[in-house]
């Protein structure tokens, strides 16, 4: 009789690390958290705070970048660009509509008429895109604005990359055709949608 | 007898306290898969604190912000972007200019000090996950983030181990989807049937030879 719980205990005794190892397991976490440097992490070392570095003032990435050339300044002899730097192709304008309905939309509106949901939400009066001046300057102008910006329009240049803003400069003159364009040039087709709508 | 060193009751108890540790083993184990498997380790469906409150319900849900405004290289790189404080500012220089709930972002576009946020999604530093690749062949938002849209603060939707990550590169035709729609939060992939979307995998060149579930696909 008195044998048996000592029996039992010591029994237990001889296997009662296994469970523990289970709490051994993935207790290390140097593997997951390297010493290294990921996107957007905080740095102790830099004295920003910052573990991403700007560039250096005036680098240029490598490769045949042309700093001066009117597709990375929308510029021609320091004039505005009048005609894409690059051929205009539906692809384009597709690409156009991405980048404008994602990054102008939210202010100057899917149609370009400065109703977006931002402008209506904040009371903010937000130029059109379809008045006579903007229909007529030339379209390095657009160009221009994504990438410095204008009056309260911040610029853009951090989010869309040059090849990005021909390609919304391209479909806004799309936009402004789509609201001047001549019914009479229209095929019968289209004018049949037009009247049908 | 004097002899007779067990009781009577000495095999009961051998039985009963072999069965009782099997029974405990196999109960801790259990916790500790349910553990694993939980919230409280996963962090799923768990808010932080952050800065800011910020509602992606708010911005893609009722204002119907592309979510590329804000995460602007998440189809040209591996990380998805997060947005500098300039981002922020680029409405709220306009709008909601005097909310208390803002006032980080002001003092970081004044001061030039960053807005430190909480990291959400966190994967460990041996995997390398790409945003640009999965956005460039038909894997939206969703189906890893879930419906972010929905949420009003962001919390994980997925626990991000590895046996999920494999279950998509095993079968990549059940998370597919056309091109235009990843961004769409609210599509679902299997509105599609079957055949479209293995015909979606070969249109985009998904690899079905076991090649994305190599290794090195996603360690280095």
């Amino acid at each position: 009789m008195p044998g048996t719980p000592k029996l039992n205990a010591s029994r237990l005794a001889r296997v009662a690390w296994l469970p523990l190892c289970l709490l051994l397991v993935a207790c290390h976490v140097d593997m997951y958290d390297q010493p290294k440097y990921a996107p957007n992490q905080p740095s102790a070392f830099f004295e920003d705070g910052r573990a991403m570095r700007p560039p250096v003032e005036n680098s240029v990435p490598i490769g045949s970048f042309q700093p001066d050339s009117a597709l990375n300044t929308g510029k021609l002899n320091g004039e505005l660009a009048t005609e894409l730097p690059m051929e205009l192709t539906a692809a384009l304008l597709e690409r156009g509509q991405t980048r404008y309905n994602a990054y102008c939309a939210p202010c100057h509106g899917l149609g370009g008429d400065g109703n977006g949901v931002i402008a209506y939400r904040g009371g903010i009066q937000v130029p059109g895109l379809h008045n006579e001046r903007l229909r007529t300057v030339a379209i390095g102008y657009y160009f221009d604005v994504i990438t410095n910006g204008i009056n309260r329009m911040y610029s853009y240049a951090n989010r869309i990359p040059p090849e990005d803003r021909w390609a919304v400069a391209a479909y806004v003159r799309a936009l402004q055709l789509s609201q001047y364009a001549d019914a009479n040039e229209l095929t019968a087709e289209e004018r049949q949608q037009l009247e049908g709508r | 007898m004097s002899s007779q060193i067990f009781p009577r009751n000495a095999n009961a108890l051998v039985w009963v306290s072999i069965i009782g540790l099997v029974l405990l083993i196999g109960s801790i184990v259990a916790a500790l898969i349910g553990l694993y498997l939980s919230p409280w380790y996963t962090d799923v469906g768990v808010a932080k604190e952050q800065p800011v409150p910020f509602s992606h319900k708010h911005h893609v849900d009722q204002l119907k912000i592309d979510c590329r405004y804000c995460h602007a290289t998440v189809e040209r790189a591996a990380h998805a972007g997060f947005p500098s404080t300039d981002t922020c500012m680029s409405c709220h220089s306009q709008i909601w200019t005097n909310s208390p709930l803002l006032q980080p972002v002001r003092d970081s576009y004044r001061t030039g000090e960053s807005v430190v946020w909480r990291r959400i999604y966190d994967l460990p530093d041996f995997v390398y996950f790409n945003h640009s690749i999965h956005v460039a062949k038909g894997i939206g938002c969703a189906s890893c983030h879930g419906r972010i849209d929905q949420q009003n603060l962001t919390a994980k939707a997925q626990p991000l181990y590895m046996g999920w990550c494999l279950g998509c590169h095993r079968a990549p035709e059940e998370n597919v989807r056309p091109k235009d729609e990843v961004f769409n939060m609210a599509y679902d992939p299997q509105s599609l049937p079957l055949a479209a979307r293995v015909a979606l995998v070969k249109e985009y060149q998904i690899s079905t030879d076991g090649r994305l579930t190599n290794c090195y696909i996603c360690h280095r």
